[in-house]
């Protein structure tokens, strides 16, 4: 082999997509703290902490949440039904997990739930989601529009790989955003076109902004598809309105948008007076039919049930032409079916217990303790971070994340830049080598040039907060000091 | 005015990609079921949806798992043996906090080590588990690696044809150029490597720089088994042609001949030694859904990468953390898959029992149903040395070519639905698959229940019989 050949795959001759795309969740930081994590492992006591507190993804279980029992009990029946033969199975598991099973193994053909399914996902599992949703929102929805997905995550890609043809298409997204979006535009050869969040005003989506940057966008030659919107969204948190959703669906019809419905908090919300109104809800109360385009994701992965190792969820897609729906049929197809287990948990999580049900009882109480208990966390958070010089936090109103905004000084964005790093992710850095809490620097979500924020979970244990608010504020004082201007 | 998601206006090659194994025929099948009618699946290698039971073991592993909180029931004993509790105890207590945590992006560090070690015992080679990434499902890291590979329509892939058609599919996705490269039906499926070098020369007159070359070993559809002399040949003209190697090794259990027993590309890639050994860039591809498990639906999977540059790794790791982690369910049925039963544990029996009636009987439905083709007249099959599947060979008259063509239709997409219509049996053309041209094939699976597979062949040949007697042409008479 001649010097002149490259490797074959080699960086520099690599799918250029795949080396410009980014995904802030798992970077920098990650790494570094992965090189903690061992370091505390051989040499226990050599840090100034004695764990690392994972705030930085939202992963609910890896931090102590229990599973829902009722869930998790007919899932270990349908993974072994020999299970239900057994006497002992009643009364070690819940009469309704038991009816439950059943009734979900009867929906498979031969009840074998280790076969690759129907592409879409088990039918009955999607008739039974489609149920749930329209209990939800009071407007009927069909199995037929219903993708059951290994998570919410490969669904986003399946819709942008159909949407993006070339890097004149683009998807309008916010900022600041969960980096999935980005990322997707990048790998399908996209141009994101982001629209800027208004944090003075509780991180309010301004339909002036979306028509200004759509302008902009087709100023430049780009061919705007779709509009991305999260709520509740992440990093931020904030809910949007009925009022404000009502706008926001007036835009697409008017401007010929798909609207992209990123629902996964759909379940996290603890603000007083603020309530989730999904947009095919609103599309419908205002008399938009089938002929709106609109996908909306969930998952299995947040709520109170935070399955995030199952990998489940969904996308329904409505108001696509036929021809435009056997496309996405056969390019899901090609995966075969997303995993089984997945697909039961999130036929579970449309369809909990209901008063009157054996397990109703204990799981409502399971529930409700998980989400008051966020409710108190984020609170907590809230005020902590608000309590720090020079850090303001928006309200908490939902999802697992606060996204406060720190002003630093110019002597640490200096510091910043002699260590080749944005200043949020200086200051994240030296958080986690001082304490061992690891939070996402802003950067890697997207924000107003200039202005510097960082995303911290509400999700270690209660237990564990006032630690945490201690230790965070004993940091941010001394770096406030170190870098006084 | 012309909208984002109209059909003519959504991307290309979303409309070019064909998967013909969830195809046309699938979707006639499906209505016909619909409607009523007796299907008999064969167009997908998925053994629990035609009564393959689950082994026990790693059922009961995952099932308490899933519900941890029965190993404090005092009833667990009586529910569980003491095996299948220690186990689950071990896979709980290598996740980062349950089934339900995210794992790491490439697979809970642990399985990955159980990985190693048994692909260390497979071949007599140690791996480095950092380099072992865990999928859900093998067909998820193909698409990762091929989605690496290609830049644009001037990078080639050589594909074997007859191929599995993820391969194409992904290639038209990614908007790569399919080599193919033809396995020559008359010498049992067997690579020629003057072929080969013929299609790679080709492409490079059109400007195709060839990237890699994919290997699907046992072989789907056709399912013939690569002897160690073929597989070196390959590995020597990888590295001579500067291409990656994609090893799909997924039906490695899968073999039905004892002449040519599995070996690994990477065990003959360092029986090799250096210079090879240490250049040629290889990507295997294992899973847990066939081998003697079928646990298709549990989506796990893993590839292992040899000879890649640390950074091309990363860039890897990169795209498969924006999907956050494999299923974890899935990452322990493969941890249980690698790391199997010992002689002694409690369950090891019923496990091996279970085990080999599979593969024993998985043996003797290659037999019957290579025989059941061959009987009939116009139909040559070639054995089934491994894997799931049957790819025999049609010979179509000349009017029931013609009648194809008048209904729009391939000559064997025509004859397979013609099958379907009057069986039940749904097959997959081989068109789908690829093949020569004026050559036709079906493929099928070898996993109807042992005691359905005599009725099955027998209501073929019935309909083949009469599909002949309809379409040939004795003595130069029409039938009209």
């Amino acid at each position: 082999m001649g010097s002149e050949m490259t490797d074959a795959v080699a960086i520099h001759s690599i799918n250029p997509k795949v080396l410009k795309c980014e995904y802030a969740v798992r970077g920098e930081i990650d790494t570094y703290t992965e090189n903690l994590e061992q370091e505390l492992q051989k040499n226990p006591g050599s840090l100034p902490f004695d764990e690392i507190i994972y705030c930085s993804i939202g992963n609910p279980q890896a931090l102590g949440q229990q599973p829902i029992t009722f869930f998790r009990e007919v899932l270990a029946l349908c993974d072994h039904p020999s299970l239900l033969e057994k006497s002992e199975t009643n009364t070690s598991f819940s009469s309704d997990s038991i009816v439950r099973a059943h009734q979900i193994l009867s929906s498979f053909p031969g009840k074998a739930t280790g076969a690759y399914s129907n592409s879409q996902g088990v039918k009955g599992l999607r008739d039974s989601i489609a149920v749930g949703i329209a209990a939800r929102d009071s407007f009927p929805a069909s199995s037929d529009d219903i993708f059951l997905t290994d998570g919410a995550t490969p669904a986003v890609h399946y819709i942008m790989q159909l949407l993006l043809r070339s890097e004149a298409d683009g998807v309008l997204c916010p900022a600041p955003q969960y980096p999935l979006y980005t990322a997707s535009i990048t790998l399908h050869g996209g141009t994101h076109v982001p629209y800027y969040l208004d944090e003075a005003n509780g991180w309010a989506l301004e339909i002036s902004e979306l028509k200004k940057q759509l302008e902009n966008a087709r100023t430049k030659g780009i061919i705007v598809r779709a509009l991305v919107v999260i709520n509740p969204n992440n990093p931020t948190g904030q809910v949007l309105t009925e009022e404000n959703q009502k706008q926001i669906a007036e835009f697409c019809k008017k401007e010929d948008l798909v609207l992209i419905a990123d629902e996964v908090y759909q379940d996290n919300i603890f603000a007083e007076g603020k309530k989730f109104n999904s947009f095919k809800k609103i599309f419908r109360s205002m008399g938009y039919g089938e002929d709106i385009p609109l996908v909306s994701y969930h998952s299995i992965s947040k709520g109170y049930y935070g399955e995030c190792g199952k990998r489940g969820g969904y996308m329904e897609v409505t108001g696509f032409s036929k021809s435009v729906r056997e496309q996405i049929c056969k390019v899901v197809s090609v995966n075969l079916c997303s995993n089984i287990s997945g697909q039961i948990l999130t036929s579970l999580v449309m369809n909990p217990p209901k008063s009157g049900d054996a397990s109703y009882e204990s799981y409502a109480s399971e529930r409700d303790g998980i989400l008051k208990s966020l409710a108190r966390r984020a609170k907590a958070l809230e005020d902590a971070l608000n309590n720090l010089e020079g850090v303001t936090c928006n309200k908490a109103e939902g999802s697992m994340f606060l996204f406060p905004q720190i002003h630093l000084s110019e002597k640490a964005i200096k510091a910043a830049k002699a260590s080749k790093m944005a200043p949020d992710a200086f200051y994240a850095l030296r958080l986690v080598e001082s304490t061992g809490i690891v939070v996402l620097p802003g950067s890697g979500f997207g924000q107003v040039p200039g202005t510097y924020h960082f995303r911290c979970s509400i999700l270690p244990q209660e237990n564990k907060i006032p630690a945490i608010v201690s230790r965070l504020a004993a940091f941010h004082e001394s770096f406030m000091n170190q870098y006084r201007d | 005015m012309v909208k984002p998601l109209d059909h003519e206006s959504i991307n290309e090659n979303v409309k070019k990609t064909a998967y013909a194994v969830r195809g046309e025929l699938y979707l006639r099948a499906s209505e016909l079921q619909k409607e009523g009618k007796k299907i008999i699946f064969t167009n997908v290698g998925n053994p629990h949806a035609l009564g393959q039971k689950p082994l026990t073991f790693p059922r009961q592993v995952v099932a308490l798992c899933q519900a941890p909180f029965l190993l404090d029931d005092p009833n667990v004993g009586l529910l569980f043996p003491a095996d299948a509790i220690a186990r689950a105890k071990h896979y709980l207590a290598l996740t980062s906090g349950g089934l339900g945590a995210y794992s790491d992006s490439r697979g809970i560090p642990g399985v990955r080590q159980e990985v190693a070690e048994f692909i260390e015992r497979r071949d007599g080679y140690p791996t480095d588990p950092e380099l072992i990434f865990l999928t859900d499902g093998a067909s998820k890291g193909v698409m990762q690696i091929l989605n690496a590979i290609i830049r644009d329509e001037n990078d080639g892939i050589l594909v074997p044809v007859p191929q599995y058609p993820l391969y194409s599919a992904a290639i038209t996705l990614f908007g790569g150029s399919l080599v193919p490269y033809y396995l020559e039906e008359e010498a049992n499926w067997g690579l020629d490597f003057n072929t080969i070098r013929q299609s790679i020369a080709s492409a490079r007159s059109k400007g195709i720089t060839v990237r890699a070359m994919v290997i699907i070993n046992p072989g789907n559809p056709t399912g013939q088994c690569l002897s160690e002399p073929t597989i070196r040949e390959l590995l020597q003209f990888c590295f001579m042609e500067n291409l990656a190697l994609l090893a799909d090794e997924v039906y490695q259990q899968n073999i039905y001949q004892d002449e040519k027993p599995f070996v690994s590309a990477r065990k003959v890639l360092f029986d090799m030694g250096p210079p090879l050994s240490k250049e040629v860039q290889l990507i295997s591809f294992h899973t847990v859904s066939k081998g003697y498990w079928g646990e298709c639906g549990q989506r796990g999977g893993y590839f292992e990468m040899t000879n890649l540059p640390p950074k091309t790794v990363d860039e890897i790791y990169k795209v498969a953390s924006i999907a956050l982690s494999p299923n974890v369910p899935g990452q322990i049925f493969m941890g249980l898959m690698v790391n199997p039963l010992k002689p002694g544990d409690i369950s090891y029996l019923k496990f091996e029992q279970e085990s080999k009636s599979v593969l024993e009987s998985l043996r003797k439905r290659a037999h019957i149903m290579t025989d059941g083709f061959n009987s009939c007249r116009n139909v040559v099959c070639n054995f089934t040395e491994g894997a799931m599947y049957s790819f025999p060979q049609i010979r179509l008259p000349a009017r029931a070519i013609e009648a194809a063509k008048n209904a729009g239709k391939a000559p064997d997409v025509f004859y397979c639905l013609k099958l379907l219509e009057a069986t039940g049996i749904s097959t997959v053309p081989g068109s789908g698959f690829g093949q020569k041209d004026g050559v036709f094939h079906l493929r099928t699976t070898i996993l109807p229940a042992e005691e359905d597979m005599p009725a099955i062949m027998e209501s073929f040949k019935k309909f083949n019989d009469s599909f002949m007697e309809q379409y040939e042409d004795y003595r130069g008479y029409s039938r009209m």
